[in-house]
């Protein structure tokens, strides 16, 4: 259960998380995560519903922290330092690690707007039109809105609202984007420009994805971590990493029968 | 379970053609009855428009607004048709306007910590029970509350001596408006899906930004009709207004005041025995409803624009 990636790759990790158990009141939702997630390169958090993918990922960025009955024990180490620390404000986690939803959720605000909304947030005082242009371009959405910067985020279609929400956690520059089954709610097409901009945005940014569509987490990742289930006596269901490797062994040559199973499609 | 189980089919094999039953005649009588009760329920209110305009469009002309109450005159007197009410209509700006600048903010700040800080809590649904109540005060008694606390208490600490004035009128309307703004401002603030809670916080926006940036201006349209509405029933109350800001027949801008109001002049002056006095009540009455009938307009108009 130990993440073997510590002994067969050599790199820099952004987020490192040491024996994390996540509770909500008494429940333990996910037990004993060891995972280390390399700088530059797409991890995807793969598994059956319920096993608590998305959860690990909102802790990562302290989202959880809305949620009155969680907390965790354990340690999350982004670049050395304890984001659950006493000393450190969630505000400024959620900062440098930005994060993308399973449905897209621009602001009721002009698409102009919803990308000056973060830089406004941290004071930004440099040329804002600009940031929004390049915010957008890298994003993959400048040539379809750069005539309409005014009209409503909400008024464009889904896949566009999705690289809108993506440019918009662009835009205040974090390390770590977090992307929580960004395609779900997507058409094909979309899906498709989504994984190319991912993979784009991999030469800047640390990203991490939930996914349940197995050829995405096989295309677009770089390291895959399968998260499986039990169920205790009482019927609670704690979800921990079977498996984390290189993407292609996950896939190709997996350690254990679980991972296996899940990968060739035979349960989950 | 097999099919043998089921008796025959009740509905394959029937006709499908139309036939009359009495099924079919009660359902046509019911359907006239309901439209016939549906239409009688805007009878009064086009009566009463008919009949106010009926009655107050005589006296409509520009000097209502810019002129005083007149002295009673009679009948066959050449200024029989002088004067107007043009202090009422500023004294009901002024009182609505008073209990505005109070219950807005008030209203709107309750809301945020009831819908963004105590959703679900015992102390919200407490707050939310208690407003209801409030609501359900009647409104002279509030008029008696204001009379107590501001008219005699208040303005002697301020004035030296209680006064009736625009201040105590204004904290009565602000009283009655207080539980409409706070519910449709909390129904508004729930109602903006968490999800842009979520993105808000998502991109490292403080408790405050969030609500201040996101919730609070998603929330404005709904908010603003509620407002609207408040300040609409708050313009056309009197009970609460007779003994807070009284009356005057003169131009009033000192809120320590006693001041005119539209509503207070109508009762005024439609149970005197003088015919102009009389007239001029159908006139401040048809200025009143028009006022409200555009506030309601207005409401509906942002509902649909959003």
């Amino acid at each position: 259960m130990t993440s073997n990636l510590h002994q067969s790759v050599q790199t820099d990790n952004v987020l490192h998380t040491e024996n994390v158990n996540i509770y909500y009141g008494d429940f333990l939702a996910v037990k004993e995560v060891n995972l280390d997630v390399p700088k530059n390169a797409i991890t995807a958090f793969i598994g059956p519903s319920g096993c608590g993918k998305s959860t690990v990922l909102r802790c990562f960025n302290r989202l959880n922290d809305l949620i009155k009955s969680f907390h965790l024990d354990g340690k999350i180490l982004y670049n050395g330092q304890d984001i659950y620390a006493p000393e450190i404000d969630a505000v400024e986690v959620r900062r440098q690690i930005g994060m993308v939803f399973q449905q897209p959720n621009p602001f009721p605000k002009s698409i102009y707007d919803n990308i000056a909304f973060g830089p406004r947030l941290l004071g930004y005082k440099g040329d804002m039109d600009e940031l929004v242009e390049r915010s957008l371009k890298r994003g993959a959405l400048w040539e379809d809105v750069k005539d309409k910067l005014k009209a409503m985020g909400t008024d464009i279609s889904g896949g566009q609202q999705q690289r809108l929400c993506i440019a918009r956690a662009i835009a205040v520059q974090p390390e770590v984007i977090l992307m929580d089954e960004p395609c779900a709610s997507l058409d094909p097409v979309s899906t498709l420009k989504i994984e190319d901009l991912m993979q784009e945005l991999k030469e800047d940014y640390t990203l991490v994805i939930v996914t349940h569509n197995m050829q995405q987490a096989s295309r677009a990742s770089d390291y895959t971590a399968f998260f499986n289930v039990q169920a205790n006596e009482e019927g609670q269901r704690t979800g921990f990493i079977e498996e984390y490797d290189r993407t292609e062994s996950i896939f190709q040559s997996p350690k254990k029968k679980a991972t296996q199973e899940y990968v060739s499609g035979r349960f989950g | 379970m097999t099919s043998q189980e089921f008796p025959a089919s009740l509905a394959k094999g029937r006709s499908l053609e139309r036939t009359v039953t009495s099924k079919t005649i009660f359902s046509s009588v019911m359907t006239g009855l309901v439209f016939a009760c549906a239409i009688l329920a805007l009878i009064p209110l086009l009566a009463l428009l008919f009949y106010v305009i009926s009655k107050g469009a005589v006296r409509l002309s520009p000097q209502l607004f810019t002129q005083l109450p007149p002295p009673p005159f009679q009948r066959d007197s050449p200024q029989f048709s002088s004067g107007g009410f043009g202090n009422a209509i500023v004294g009901t700006f002024m009182t609505v306007g008073i209990a505005s600048l109070i219950s807005i903010p008030f209203g709107i700040l309750s809301a945020i910590y009831l819908s963004e800080f105590a959703r679900d809590t015992k102390l919200a649904n407490a707050v939310s029970f208690f407003t209801n109540v409030l609501s359900g005060v009647p409104s002279i008694v509030m008029g008696v509350f204001a009379y107590s606390l501001i008219v005699i208490a208040i303005t002697s600490l301020v004035k030296g001596s209680p006064s009736y004035s625009a201040i105590a009128a204004g904290f009565a309307l602000a009283v009655l408006m207080l539980p409409t703004i706070v519910r449709t401002s909390t129904e508004a603030l729930e109602s903006v899906p968490n999800n842009l809670r979520q993105a808000s916080t998502g991109l490292g926006a403080s408790n405050y930004q969030t609500i201040f940036r996101v919730i609070l201006p998603a929330a404005v349209p709904a908010i603003l009709t509620g407002i609207i509405l408040a300040i609409a029933r708050a313009a056309g109350e009197t009970a609460p207004i007779i003994f807070t800001a009284l009356f005057s027949n003169f131009w009033n801008w000192d809120p320590w005041r006693p001041t005119a109001t539209l509503s207070v002049l109508v009762y005024n002056f439609a149970i005197s025995p003088f015919a102009n006095w009389q007239e001029l009540a159908w006139a401040a009455s048809l200025v009143l409803i028009t006022l409200v009938l555009f506030a309601n307009v207005l409401a509906r108009w942002i509902i649909r624009k959003r």
